[in-house]
């Protein structure tokens, strides 16, 4: 692009202004008062702050329950991720090889991401609601008394079916579209060289969607970690008592409800930090083992 | 190797677009067959049917005495070159080639030994661990060839695989093609829609139209008996003159000159398509008596000699002759006149 395009030098800046005020009021300053805060120990009535160096993060790091939480939510968000990935993948695999009626069914499948995360909650809880709902009474049938909200794994395995199911529909577009742009040729020659349908899959077209699974991978796991507040919250409604949550939604019980705004902000930070290392982590050794065309 | 047999195929798309119409083809063993035509004509199509990428409506297809009209594409032992080479962008040149040997599950060494043997004759042995995406033109050209080579199939399909290659390239390409093909003596299917291709390369040509053939026959019956208007406008460059005419007691009146045939050839009163090579006339000897006076309206200088292009009457023609002296407007002409065609105006079909 030629520099001359602009009048005056300044107006590229003034082009990215609203950008970037929009991202340092609602992520760099947040994050510094975070960090800020994650050293102080905060009157709950606000009448002042006490520095009380990294006890915050060792009080977090030394509990008991934040270390259980932070168990749940690495498996949390390895179920979540996969079960999403690996279901979406079949979908698009199945609906990629459908060639009658092939609109109506990618319609369908896609609406569901048109639904808000606390609705997909609410219709999710509906499913297994203790009355109603009908995946209740599936699991009685198979004589399993089921009790969301009550049972800790119970309410776990319902925060994970409603997640998963909100985040398939997203997966099931990108996978379909990466399906969708292996060029038929290639499909063809693999069609003369390969007879079992299933292996020409796995050697072909999977390899071909390395980059939209790696994509998917990073977008999943911060789904699982942090989109996922809506439909925890809308489970376990405020009163997380002895039900599974994630790290996210104990920053949120600790600072709002609990008016622990250090802790809070500490967990926070571990939160920032685990999300830094593992995307660099993602970038530097998985990207590199993706073929990118 | 095999004999591949195309017995009265037709190919229906929905909505009862006809793209193939009974179409019947012999193809001998170690024949290089040609598919040639324009855009649309159905020899994609028909190719595509043999390999098993489109389902055929009617008719049967044979290959080596077997019907393989609902064979699996992996089963009908055949290897297709591709438009675009289709490599997998994923694997190394080695892998590419030795992908369709591992999956019907030839053992290592066998899989080394061709991929090597493949790999010496088409000159890539420093390039195997190579990605398609590192390599030339050319090159991915060759290893789509050398993935083709190393299965030892019945049969070679071809769809148009120079098409995507500079001119140059091109040229020498269909050297290597043809040189290869005689070597291996794999019976060959070949698509393209360039005429010179076909020419050049072709033991028998198919000419296509409207998904019928116009004419099977070798490179020289094909340019020099053109069974119709059309195989004699498509084949050969610069392109046949074809022009209006009419027949008057044996001899061919254009404009407002008549042709005297002196028997030559027979030809039937009424309007007749007189099509004409430009190297079958020439400027007539001084003193000789000419054929025709073509009206010169400009030359193409082309080194090796010039093309001239005139008209007679409403009639526009092109003779080639060696380059020389200019040309005065008015140029007195011969007719080879053993080498004429004349079809029938209606049908197109040759008299």
């Amino acid at each position: 692009m030629k520099r001359t395009q602009f009048s005056s030098p300044v107006l590229p800046y003034l082009f990215l202004l609203p950008q970037m005020t929009v991202v340092f009021i609602f992520f760099y300053w947040p994050s510094v008062q975070a960090i800020q805060s994650s050293f102080y120990l905060e009157d709950p009535f606000g009448f002042g702050s006490t520095f009380v160096g990294l006890s915050n993060y060792t009080d977090a790091l030394g509990s008991g329950e934040y270390l259980k939480i932070a168990w749940f939510t690495a498996v949390f968000t390895i179920v979540v991720t996969f079960l999403s990935l690996s279901i979406g993948l079949l979908l698009a695999a199945k609906a990629d090889g459908v060639i009658r009626g092939s609109s109506s069914y990618k319609t369908l499948l896609i609406c569901v991401y048109a639904i808000a995360p606390p609705v997909a909650g609410l219709i999710g809880m509906m499913f297994f609601d203790q009355h109603i709902g009908p995946f209740v009474k599936l699991a009685a049938w198979a004589g399993w008394d089921m009790k969301v909200g009550i049972n800790y794994y119970d309410t776990a395995f319902a925060m994970i079916v409603v997640s998963v199911w909100k985040q398939i529909p997203y997966n099931f577009i990108f996978f379909l579209s990466g399906l969708q742009g292996v060029p038929v040729s290639i499909r063809e020659a693999a069609a003369i060289d390969c007879r079992s349908p299933a292996r020409r899959f796995r050697t072909v077209m999977l390899p071909l969607l390395a980059p939209t699974a790696f994509f998917l991978l990073v977008i999943n796991m911060t789904y699982s970690l942090f989109d996922t507040f809506g439909i925890i919250d809308v489970i376990v409604k405020d009163k997380a008592a002895n039900n599974p949550i994630t790290l996210v939604y104990k920053v949120y019980m600790d600072g709002f409800r609990g008016n622990d705004i250090g802790g809070s902000s500490a967990q926070s930070v571990i939160l920032m930090i685990v999300v830094f290392v593992l995307t660099v982590f993602q970038f530097r050794f998985i990207e590199r083992r993706v073929h990118y065309n | 190797m095999a004999h591949v047999t195309i017995d009265r195929v037709s190919k229906d798309y929905q909505a009862g677009v006809r793209a193939v119409d009974s179409v019947s083809i012999d193809i001998a063993d170690s024949e290089f067959i040609v598919l040639v035509g324009p855009s649309g004509c159905g020899k994609s199509t028909l190719l595509r049917m043999v390999a098993g990428l489109e389902t055929i409506t009617e008719g049967e297809i044979g290959i080596g005495g077997r019907v393989i009209n609902h064979v699996d594409p992996a089963d009908r032992d055949i290897a297709m070159v591709f438009q675009n080479y289709a490599l997998y962008p994923h694997m190394t040149v080695r892998n590419n080639m030795a992908y369709g040997l591992k999956n019907r599950g030839m053992n290592r060494a066998d899989i080394e030994k061709r991929v090597a043997e493949a790999a010496a004759i088409l000159r890539l042995q420093d390039y195997l661990e190579r990605r398609p995406r590192q390599l030339s033109g050319g090159q991915r050209q060759r290893v789509a060839m050398g993935r083709a080579i190393v299965r030892e199939p019945a049969a070679f399909l071809f769809d148009e695989p120079l098409s995507n290659l500079d001119a140059k390239l091109r040229v020498d390409m269909r050297g290597e093609i043809k040189q290869l093909q005689k070597r291996l003596g794999t019976t060959s299917i070949y698509v393209t829609h360039d005429q010179l291709e076909a020419m050049t390369m072709a033991d028998r040509i198919v000419v296509l139209n409207g998904g019928r053939i116009e004419q099977i026959g070798t490179p020289l019956d094909v340019y020099r008996q053109p069974q119709s208007a059309f195989v004699a406008s498509f084949i050969g460059s610069p392109a046949m003159n074809l022009i209006t005419a009419r027949g008057e007691s044996g001899n061919l009146v254009i404009g407002d000159q008549t042709v005297v045939m002196d028997g030559a050839m027979t030809v039937p009163d009424g309007p007749v398509t007189l099509g004409v090579r430009a190297e079958d006339m020439k400027p007539a000897d001084h003193g000789a008596t000419a054929h025709l006076e073509l009206a010169i309206d400009y030359v193409e200088e082309l080194g090796a000699g010039r093309l001239v292009h005139g008209h007679v009457g409403d009639a526009r023609l092109a003779l080639s002759t060696p380059s020389g002296e200019p040309l005065s407007d008015l140029l007195p002409i011969v007719f080879d006149r053993q080498r004429l065609h004349l079809f029938d105006t209606a049908t197109g079909r040759r008299l």
